[in-house]
């Protein structure tokens, strides 16, 4: 085994300046994705510094009717809190939607976030991945991407951010509270993960040591409605082949305003402002929803093993808009 | 053809029925508290002195050959004991299966093949110090993919085990040419791995190399194994040793569906490691990747189906030709079209079976190798031809029922096919059955389907059992069999209690072990039937000889007995197979909430096991017809989702409300206990059943497993 070195975080500020003071430490919450990267091969940490004893694990309302989300809460712990499960049903089904039982119980808000793609050529260290081992060329370029991205790719890099539960945030609109060497910042999820680019290695914008804190929910809008679907191969336990969060608000009959991510089709959480463009002030129907996937779905790159992603996630954002508007009109 | 004998079915001229009592009852696991305490010793869990670990190292290229190798990094890690290559491995002596002569040359034939290992104190020192050892190849070009066009197709010398290739009988292009209805498609399965929950393990220790008071070694494996008498076999010729001089253990073993039926190269591995280690006990499992390349795995196959009928449906010409792959280290032809020799009468039928070479690893058994992916192409093609013919798929079925078996002539011991569709589809509500693709519930289309099931009664020779009257006032039983989760422990010891005619908790079976008398491997549903009739055979001898108040220590041995009736008689199971799924009508989803199985398989030894070994079978099937694909990248040859999170296998949120049930009768012919395999029988047609109900939800047939949602989206 390679040696790592091991300790336990008793405040943030501490940890934060652990871990940017050397370039081979890692944060460690869940472990459910960098421990199995470290018996992989694809991460080799030489000192983690566990953060689950920090007091991060609380789940606030906040005064303005948002809500607050520790770090390090489980997401067992969080797809059953009985305020978000009335405020943002989307958020609530999205956790739900995603690994096992036993990983939920493990896995934390923070380490969600920063989950690697499930890529399997980034996943084999025997063959070429641009993110695992940048310049060595990308592997599923030529090979098998059936699980590939169909927006945002770029030629180094085809892989999928694979968190439901990200994507969910995405569509609300949460904001990463992350911790530096001079305090703590504000990142929109929107703009938390990246493109690939030429850089697939980084996934976020976060810089090496930097600690998330919590995530926030900015209010929910009166009258939203928002929902959840994953499509998948199988009924549980599956990376999703295409996800849709939505959250919707109507005007009888009228879209007022709508905001959708995609999960499954690229490098990041996609949120679909064109989509959302289309539908803001258009009629709710079957027709509508279908060329507001379009406007979005319009700028796909299909590879040869994934072009079914567009008339998927077409059909499921059609499915997922027509219940919502079904819902609001009861 | 000839009529069956009117009295076959009811009794045998030459096997004495064994007297029932415990046989048939539900009785709980013997294993079964030892298993849930986790006291079963598998593989891995003997208790073993100072062991070390093995960690295999594996070619990164497909093709080509080692240049060189540079173990001076990894040798410098502490904890490391040994590194083995191709040039400091021990010879071995026989080299003739290429899949077991391991480290004994530079040459690579597939991605993934051995090319060492790292042997360590711990298990972790072994696999770091593995990734330091640098590996130079001259890379040859590779070909890895199976399409039915290649121009370079040959045929075998004859299919899996003993089969002949091709079958031919009458005029099938005549006949298809004058048929009222023909049907002409091509179905494909695609690469499958076995992926038993138990990974494949291997300690080996060496006792007294080379210097024994004996004057020889003896190595001894406790392994994960289907048959532990053949990894003996096998192991002892590898390293020149008389077979008494290698012991195999193999109390437990956690599933194996064919892959753990032969010794693989792990095997040779972990004992070529534990050389190294003078006496120190090798620790070899493999990782869920590797299984992927070493522990073998289902063909690939493109399987043309044509048939004929006349206007009543009666089939006049069954053409199946199946197209699959073999690996260049050890030919394995699957004997994919051998059940559609016997399923249904046709006056002119032809089978043909042709392989590709290729330079990818060794394939082998998997549930049912042949009749499972074979009727997944038949049986959709039978619901195609119903369609054609506007009949119902079960009377198309019972109108082309064969009066003995098609392929030679002989009577069928027990068929009861008709009966299993028959009763099958009162109990599932047949009759709610609509035209293909009209029956909505929401946003789900709903559909059943139908197909039959077959599998052999094969009878293994070469078992021995021995009986003996113990101090305790018991019956020591013993017999070199496997338990691969499936109840043999407890079906043998039933069987045992019945011949001896004594108390279920006086029998105290021994299996899994080289020093108990030897048994066949439990491979293509034998066990039963080949380990039962011996252990019947070796009880009734035991009471002729030793009476019914037999002294301590008396003891009696028997062999196999021969059953005329396997010449005789065709001695198959059937069974019938029905699913109800729905298909999401936005997203291609596939549900399937409800499943039964009517099975035909002569007595059941156990009702509990059995169940659990049919819905274990059936659930296979879901598993098939959905989930299962080797995803082989032809550019690197390797199969890239080799783990759980990408090779999908059905999960509990898959398998709804899943029922087997059976006719219980005995066949007389079959062996004294009436009883037939059910190992395999239990995933053959579940996936076809799957497929058809597919298309009765939405109308559109697919013929390319696995049927996956993008399969079935609408625009």
């Amino acid at each position: 085994m390679i040696p790592f070195d091991y300790s336990r975080a008793t405040d943030a500020r501490t940890a934060v300046a652990t871990v940017m003071a050397r370039p081979d430490a890692a944060f460690l919450a869940g472990g459910t994705n960098l421990v199995d990267h470290m018996k992989l091969g694809l991460a080799s940490p030489e000192l983690l510094v566990d953060v689950t004893r920090l007091p991060l694990d609380r789940i606030e309302e906040l005064p303005d009717g948002g809500m607050r989300i520790g770090a390090t809460v489980r997401n067992s712990d969080l797809a059953a809190h009985p305020l978000l499960r009335r405020r943002y049903p989307v958020l609530s089904q999205a956790l739900l939607a995603g690994a096992s039982g036993q990983l939920r119980n493990a896995a934390t808000t923070a380490g969600n976030l920063l989950q690697r793609t499930r890529c399997g050529y980034f996943q084999d260290v025997t063959t070429p991945c641009n993110k695992r081992e940048p310049g060595s060329g990308c592997a599923a370029v030529g090979g098998w991407n059936r699980h590939h991205a169909v927006l945002g790719a770029s030629e180094h890099c085809l892989a999928v951010h694979p968190s439901d539960m990200a994507v969910a945030m995405s569509a609300l609109d949460a904001v990463v509270i992350a911790m530096g060497a001079e305090g703590e910042r504000r990142i929109p999820v929107r703009e938390f993960h990246r493109l690939p680019g030429d850089t697939p290695e980084r996934d976020t914008v976060l810089e090496h040591g930097e600690l998330i804190t919590a995530v926030e929910l900015p209010p929910s809008p009166p009258g939203a409605r928002s929902a959840y679907r994953k499509v998948r191969d199988r009924a549980s336990f599956a990376f999703a082949l295409i996800s849709v969060a939505a959250v919707l608000e109507t005007d009888g009959d009228r879209v007022r305003d709508a905001r959708i991510a995609f999960g499954g089709v690229a490098h990041k959480p996609w949120r679909a402002t064109r989509a959302e463009e289309a539908l803001r002030g258009a009629a709710a129907t079957e027709d509508a929803f279908r060329q507001a996937a379009d406007a979005e779905l319009g700028a796909a790159q299909l590879l040869p093993d994934n072009a079914f992603k567009v008339p998927m996630t077409r059909n499921t954002l059609a499915a997922v808009l027509r219940e919502l508007a079904t819902e609001e009109r009861r | 053809m000839t009529r069956p004998d009117t009295d076959s079915a009811l009794s045998s001229e030459s096997i004495e029925p064994l007297n029932i009592q415990t046989v048939g009852t539900s009785l709980p696991r013997v294993d079964g508290h030892a298993k849930v305490t986790g006291t079963a010793t598998y593989a891995w869990e003997h208790d073993l002195r100072n062991p070390t670990y093995v960690y295999p190292l594996q070619s990164a290229i497909a093709r080509g050959r080692v240049l060189r190798m540079d173990a001076t990094q990894a040798e410098s890690v502490d904890g490391v004991i040994a590194v083995l290559t191709p040039y400091n491995a021990a010879r071995l002596a026989d080299t003739g299966n290429a899949e077991l002569a391991v480290l004994q040359s530079d040459e690579i034939a597939f991605r993934g093949q051995l090319i060492g290992a790292v042997v360590a104190e711990t298990p972790e020192t072994a696999r770091h110090a593995a990734s330091l050892v640098g590996v130079e190849y001259e890379q040859q070009p590779h070909d890895t993919e199976l399409r039915a066009d290649r121009p370079d197709l040959y045929r075998p010398d004859q299919v899996n085990p003993v089969f002949p290739t091709d079958s031919e009988e009458g005029d099938v292009e005549a006949a298809l040419a004058a048929a009222a209805v023909t049907l002409d498609q091509t179905y494909s399965t695609p690469m499958e791995h076995n992926n038993p929950m138990e990974p494949h393990t291997c300690v080996s220790v060496w006792d007294n190399a080379g210097t024994g008071a004996d004057g020889g070694p003896r190595l001894t494996q406790y392994d994960s194994t289907q048959g532990a008498h053949a990894v003996r076999k096998n192991i002892a010729r590898l390293f020149e040793l008389a077979p008494e001089r290698v012991r195999v253990i193999s109390p437990h073993v956690g599933g194996g569906f064919g892959s753990k039926g032969m010794p693989h190269a792990h095997n040779v591995l972990s004992a070529l490691a534990a050389r190294a280690v003078a006496g120190r006990p090798a620790k070899l499992a493999l990782t869920r990747q590797q299984l992927f390349d070493l522990a073998g795995h289902r063909t690939p196959t493109v399987q043309r189906v044509r048939l004929g009928a006349d206007a009543d449906g009666r089939l006049t010409a069954l053409c199946h030709e199946a197209v699959e792959h073999t690996s260049k280290v050890k030919e394995f032809a699957e004997q994919t079209a051998v059940a559609s020799r016997l399923m249904y009468a046709a006056p002119n039928r032809r089978t043909t079976h042709r392989l590709a070479l290729l330079d990818v690893p060794v394939n082998t058994w998997m549930r049912a190798p042949g009749e499972c992916p074979g009727m997944f192409a038949a049986e959709v093609a039978m619901d195609e031809l119903a369609d054609a013919c506007g009949l119902d798929p079960i009377e198309l079925r019972a109108i082309n029922e064969p009066e003995s078996d098609p392929s030679t002539g002989k009577p069928w011991s027990h068929r009861r096919l008709v009966e299993c569709l028959r009763t099958g589809a009162r109990r599932f509500g047949w009759d709610r059955r609509a035209e293909a693709g009209t029956r909505r519930e929401g946003d789900w289309l709903v559909g059943l389907g139908v197909a039959s099931a077959t599998y052999p009664s094969w009878a293994m020779p070469g078992s021995a059992a021995e009986i003996e009257r113990t101090a305790d006032g018991r019956y020591a039983v013993r017999i070199g069999a496997a338990d691969l989760g499936t109840g043999t422990w407890t079906a043998l010891s039933q069987i045992a209690s019945d011949a001896l005619e004594c108390p279920f908790d006086a029998v105290h079976l021994e299996i899994g072990d080289t020093d108990l008398p030897p048994a066949s491997v439990a491979g293509g549903s034998s066990g039963i039937n080949s380990w039962g009739s011996t252990i019947v055979a070796a009880a009734r001898a035991f009471r002729a000889e030793h009476g019914d108040n037999p002294a301590a220590g008396a003891r009696t041995s028997s062999k196999t007995p021969e059953n005329p009736d396997m010449k005789r008689y065709a001695v198959h199971s059937f069974g019938a197979q029905f699913a109800e799924v729905r298909v999401n009508a936005d997203t291609g989803e596939v549900r399937v909430p409800r499943m039964l199985g009517v099975f035909a398989a002569g007595r059941i030894i156990n009702p509990r096991t059995a169940r659990s070994q049919f819905i274990g079978g059936m659930t296979m099937g879901i598993s098939m017809a959905l989930f299962e694909e080797s995803v082989l990248d032809h550019g690197t040859g390797h199969v890239v989702n080799h783990d759980f999170a990408q090779y999908h296998v059905a999960a509990n949120a898959d398998v709804g409300d899943i029922e087997a049930t059976w006719l219980d009768e005995p066949d007389p012919h079959a062996n004294p206990m009436g009883a037939k395999g059910i190992g395999e029988i239990g995933i053959v047609g579940a996936p076809a059943a799957v497929v058809n109900a597919v298309h009765n939800a939405t109308g559109i047939r697919v013929r390319d497993l696995p049927v996956t949602p993008d399969k079935l989206l609408r625009a």
